[in-house]
């Protein structure tokens, strides 16, 4: 099976599936929750690369581990965002708080 | 109009489901795969597959809560405009003005975003939520599906193309 969760020094980089609604943003939340609590993250990187579908779920989803990052003192980042994503990330206002990257922003030197 | 005529231009089709998450995929996919005879762009198939989401799985989390009983799609296509119905025989709104407003949500706590209805609105060119607390939900949307527009062959001067897209 491949690797959707992947924690490089303090970056925990979440390769999303292919379709996050509810039924897979449930999953991904737990785990999500589990690896951050329980070691020193700061970042938080949702890897859209392979997702050709989200719907609020995902948006509720990303909303709450941008909470829980910023209160644990963390940050949380959103990238290779296709155009369909994209568009879903604009009309739900979520880029506003969340920054959407290319790529691997540089400063994580990773 | 005669009966040839009519199924040319209307088809329908009903859908029921266990109102488990994992039918969520399904319930979208299946409504995808039926309107793909109004030719519709990649854009409004997405537009459609994520308004079903959403009225699938609020009829999931908050009509059922969680308990196993069916989910009801109905589809109908006229000329070239989709309408689609996701029905629930849940525990219904008790005040769907309220549940409607944006960001607005009774689960903050599983983080839902209070988005579902605000996405069905600005994804589809009509939504009309009606329920009965204690008897169920049904959410009924509507969507024209723009085809072939920008597909007219480069001879067709403008006047023909208006009256094509006018037709």
């Amino acid at each position: 099976m491949e690797q959707l969760f992947t924690i490089s020094g303090t970056t925990l980089i979440i390769r999303l599936p292919a379709e996050l609604d509810h039924h897979s943003s449930e999953k991904i939340r737990l785990e999500a929750d589990r690896l951050a609590t329980g070691r020193n993250i700061r970042w938080m990187l949702f890897d859209f690369g392979q997702t050709v579908f989200m719907d609020s779920s995902g948006i509720g989803m990303l909303i709450g581990r941008y909470k829980m990052m910023r209160f644990l003192g963390g940050n949380v980042a959103a990238i290779r965002a296709n155009e369909q994503i994209q568009r879903v990330l604009t009309l739900s206002g979520i880029d506003k708080v969340i920054d959407v990257y290319e790529g691997i922003p540089q400063q994580l030197n990773l | 109009m005669n009966q040839g005529e009519r199924t040319m231009q209307q088809n329908e089709m009903k859908l029921e489901f266990d109102s488990r998450s994992c039918n969520e995929g399904f319930a979208r996919v299946a409504v995808a795969a039926f309107m793909t005879q109004l030719n519709p762009t990649l854009e409004e198939v997405a537009d459609v597959k994520t308004a079903v989401s959403e009225a699938v799985t609020n009829a999931i989390i908050h009509g059922y809560e969680g308990r196993v009983k069916k989910v009801e799609i109905f589809c109908r296509i006229e000329q070239e405009t989709l309408f689609v119905e996701v029905r629930d025989e849940g525990k219904g709104i008790p005040d769907v003005e309220l549940a409607m407003q944006p960001m607005y949500t009774t689960k903050a706590e599983c983080d839902r975003a209070g988005m579902g209805f605000a996405f069905m609105e600005a994804f589809m060119d009509a939504l009309e939520v009606e329920s009965t607390p204690g008897r169920g939900t049904c959410v009924r949307m509507r969507k024209h599906i723009r085809h072939d527009t920008e597909q007219f062959p480069g001879y067709l001067d403008t006047e023909t193309a208006k009256n094509m897209t006018e037709r």
